[in-house]
């Protein structure tokens, strides 16, 4: 079996705060090979995001990772001094934010900022470099490329500019890219084709993915794999028609389930109750509890490690097939 | 683009009318001119004779008709107390002024943004520290008592710095410099620093305020994200888009240096404009009074011009939307 492109394991991140740490990821492990999507779904404060900063080496204090590997292609990188990990990103990483309209410096002609980029990671002169900010340019369907890299970023639609991220992010041919809710800004229909452009990437270089996303729909079309986080933690991991069709885990059963179809119209979507806890008050146990129509006493004490079940791995009791602390291998 | 510096240039001229109003209307209510001129027991004849002389016996409205056709060549009357024409007297100390703006604007830009990217940069050191805690007492201490305090430690007990005057002056043409002497440059040391001490405390608490801003936007953590250098980031990224407001302050602030040089001209007697103001509004000798006032708002107005017109250099954003006004 190859290395996989991103391997993270046990990894912890904490917030200090005045009083205490608040820990927001709490021990989250997974793999993504060359090529694979890897899509990861929650609710807001889940993790998602933090997930993919601390992969990029991009938390800001008061934030830090306390724990766990991270490697990429086989090399650790999680404590490398700052500026070894800003040669990685960018170059062997590339990341896409939320927000096209503000991830662009709007005193800069897109061209620039691209070249820029090229010149930081790769041995090039100028001309080549822009050459290659035009070929980019045109990879990602800007029409015009040799026009439009003058322009600047208020002069592009948001589709447009999300298109020059995806170009800035993809500059130094990275081996993983992380893209960070890329369509939560966007309209629908544009949605889509960035979407496709994502993924028609990911598989012409063989870039590994990992999508951070709160849409089932995107997750459902992009991703080969999916993973599920709630409250700091995998809850279920595994691919995506299994994940999707047949999920396991309560809340991953839950957020499944409020998806609304075309079809079965005249049923209420599934509500999950109550809210995710927040980060200063994790109950003990498995962190869904409160809000499981399943718990039982275990749940209340004990913290479910994920576990293989199947193609999916999953962190719950339900699904501890195993008498207690027998089997505790965990499954990325 | 050049309808809209054509646009502003009219704004421009609406504004200097009516600050000529103003300026008119000082001669009609600062008391009457011919007092004065003449001595108190100059027969009622001879005063009539005075007043005469300087148009003031005609109606009102002519009288601002000639003041305001006047004032447009740059002539601004004869000045009561001296008997020479004002535009002389005024062209005669402005390079004094100028020079003295020019210098402490310098200061102030160039220590103001250096002090501020700084701690913007280096929050919690103790040189950020230090900066503030200077910076605060620029903004607190008035002008005059920092310009007393410098002439006690660097010319009574130091000896370093004269206190007082512009040292030795070169002639160029109608202009006079300090810049080519050494007592010119040393005379203007303290002054400068009197001058522009307030304005580079301003500037440098707007950098460090709109840098640390900056620094949290979204293209620097995409830009940081993408890998670039801290150096690139900061001193490319960041610090250009700081400069944007950054400019219109300090183009504002350089008017005011000038307005504000009255009261350093006083402490140090400097021989500009604003001592000349101080004499003339000692002496009510309005004509200096009012070509003072007309003069700083010219320099205000056009200081203003260019600092828009500098702005849609700097951001591309306006560019387009002056192009293609809404």
């Amino acid at each position: 079996m190859t290395v996989p492109v991103l391997s993270v394991r046990n990894l912890e991140v904490e917030f200090l705060t005045r009083r205490s740490a608040l820990r927001a990821i709490n021990g989250v492990s997974f793999d993504i090979a060359k090529g694979e999507v890897l899509g990861v779904v929650g609710e807001s404060g889940a993790g998602k995001s933090v997930t993919g900063l601390a992969v990029i080496g991009l938390i800001d204090p008061p934030g830090r990772i306390s724990g766990g590997e991270i490697y990429l292609s086989g090399t650790r990188i999680d404590h490398l001094p700052p500026e070894e990990i800003r040669r990685i990103r960018g170059k062997r990483i590339g990341m896409i934010f939320q927000d096209p309209l503000t991830s662009l410096n709007p005193l800069y002609r897109i061209g620039d900022q691209i070249v820029e980029t090229i010149r930081t990671h790769m041995n090039l002169s100028e001309t080549a470099a822009r050459k290659r900010a035009i070929d980019l340019l045109a990879e990602v369907g800007i029409p015009a490329p040799d026009k439009r890299i003058d322009a600047y970023p208020h002069e592009f639609s948001g589709g447009m500019r999300q298109r020059v991220v995806i170009a800035l992010a993809i500059c130094a041919e990275p081996e993983l890219i992380i893209a960070d809710e890329p369509t939560t800004a966007l309209d629908v229909s544009v949605q889509a084709q960035i979407i496709s452009l994502i993924k028609r990437l990911g598989r012409d270089h063989g870039t590994a993915v990992m999508l951070v996303t709160h849409d089932m729909g995107v997750i459902a079309e992009t991703s080969d794999r999916v993973a599920v986080m709630y409250s700091g933690r995998i809850a279920e991991i595994g691919p995506v028609q299994d994940v999707v069709q047949n999920p396991l885990h309560p809340y991953a059963k839950g957020l499944m389930g409020a998806i609304p179809t075309l079809a079965g119209e005249d049923k209420r979507l599934v509500q999950i109750p109550g809210s995710m806890p927040r980060l200063s008050a994790i109950p003990p146990g498995c962190s869904f509890n409160p809000r499981c129509a399943f718990a039982f006493d275990r749940c209340r004490v004990d913290r479910p490690e994920p576990l293989k079940h199947g193609s999916h791995a999953v962190a719950c009791h339900l699904f501890d097939t195993a008498p207690h602390e027998a089997a505790k291998e965990t499954v990325a | 683009m050049l309808a809209f510096t054509l646009r502003r240039a009219i704004q421009a001229i609406g504004v200097m009318i009516a600050v000529g109003v103003i300026a008119f209307s000082m001669f009609r209510f600062a008391g009457d001119p011919v007092n004065q001129i003449v001595s108190l027991d100059t027969p009622a004849a001879e005063r009539e004779a005075v007043r005469k002389s300087l148009g003031l016996d005609d109606p009102v409205p002519v009288q601002f008709a000639r003041y305001f056709a006047n004032a447009a060549q740059f002539k601004f009357g004869v000045s009561y107390q001296f008997r020479q024409p004002v535009a002389n007297l005024l062209m005669e100390r402005m390079p004094a002024t100028l020079e003295l703006a020019a210098c402490a604007t310098v200061l102030a830009m160039v220590f103001g943004i250096l002090m501020g990217v700084y701690s913007a940069l280096r929050r919690d050191t103790i040189l950020t520290k230090f900066f503030q805690a200077v910076s605060l007492i620029g903004i607190s201490l008035p002008t005059f008592l920092i310009g007393i305090l410098l002439i006690y430690l660097f010319s009574v007990t130091l000896g370093w710095l004269p206190s007082f005057g512009r040292g030795d002056v070169v002639r160029i043409g109608w202009w006079t410099t300090g810049l080519l002497t050494l007592s010119g440059l040393k005379a203007l040391i303290m002054p400068s620093i009197t001058l522009g001490l307030f304005q580079m405390t301003l500037i440098m608490r707007l950098v460090r305020a709109e840098m640390l801003e900056v620094l949290r936007t979204d293209y620097i953590r995409f830009a940081r994200a993408r890998g670039l250098t801290t150096r690139a980031i900061h001193f490319g990224h960041a610090l250009k888009n700081t400069l944007v407001p950054v400019i219109t302050v300090a183009g504002l602030q350089f008017g005011s240096v000038i307005a504000f040089a009255i009261i350093t001209e006083t402490v140090f007697q400097w021989p500009g404009m604003g001592l000349l103001f101080v004499q003339a509004v000692q002496n009510v000798d309005i004509p200096i009074m009012a070509a003072y006032l007309l003069m700083v708002s010219l320099i205000f107005v056009t200081i203003n011009l260019v600092v828009d017109i500098l702005y849609t250099v700097v951001d591309p954003r306006l560019r387009s939307t002056i192009r293609r006004p809404a």
